[in-house]
């Protein structure tokens, strides 16, 4: 691509990451999550594809699948982690330590440090969107060898 | 009408121009602009409807992957379209 659509790209890709990673933080407590903001960076990877071809990503292959991978298995886990009650137990949420803050009744502006093992998972879908959507841009990239510019 | 409405009626007759467009021109990539822009404005619809979640899905996957996957197709096949 032309010089102005990689200095764009460049200023503009930082500000994507950045705003993904926003909505997947604050998951739990502002619109989105963890599939909208993994298909927020996912759209920066599709960017970086596009502007500066696949060839550049082909050797991250093997982490982004490794990186889904993990983010299924964390998902399990957690879910996993209050089978003593019921699968998908929440059994950080009011307990004191990470995430485990108890919100106090009524109208308030929204604590980032609750929500129990809800962060997690949003972490863990966010992980596993990112990676599996990525990779799909960036094999799409690589497929039928070289590019007719 | 309100405001409101006013805005809600002009951003539905701009998506089904996009799609319009999208179908009349012969350029690929035009098309494909065209499109991204229809679905921005859904994006832009469903926020207006007071559905956030879905307008940043729609955002990310219609607007963005999509175009990306699109324009990655026609840059490894044709760029204009056969009579």
């Amino acid at each position: 691509m032309s010089v102005v659509v990689r200095t764009i790209a460049r200023i503009i890709v930082p500000m994507i990451l950045a705003f993904g990673g926003y909505v997947i933080m604050h998951g739990h407590l502002t619109p989105g999550g963890g599939f909208q903001g993994g298909a927020v960076v996912a759209s920066a990877v599709a960017l970086i594809v596009v502007v500066f071809g696949a060839e550049r990503l082909k050797r991250r292959k093997t982490l982004l699948s490794l990186l889904e991978d993990l983010g299924a298995i964390a998902f399990i886990a957690l879910a996993f982690l209050g089978i003593g009650v019921t699968f998908f137990r929440n059994v950080l949420a009011g307990g004191g330590g990470l995430f485990g803050v108890p919100v106090p009744p009524g109208p308030n502006p929204g604590f980032l440090d609750t929500g129990g093992t809800l962060p997690l998972m949003n972490w863990a879908v966010g992980l596993k969107v990112i990676a599996g959507l990525g990779s799909v841009v960036v094999l799409f990239g690589l497929f039928g060898g070289k590019d007719d510019r | 009408m309100t405001l409101w409405g006013v805005l809600q009626v002009l951003t539905l007759v701009l998506i089904v121009a996009g799609a319009a467009l999208a179908v009349w021109l012969k350029d690929l990539l035009a098309a494909v602009i065209a499109l991204a822009a229809s679905s921005l404005l859904l994006s832009l619809e469903f926020y207006l409807l007071q559905a956030p979640d879905v307008a940043i899905a729609e955002a990310g996957i219609g607007a963005a992957l999509t175009t990306a996957i699109y324009i990655l197709a026609i840059r490894k096949t044709r760029r204009k379209e056969e009579e």
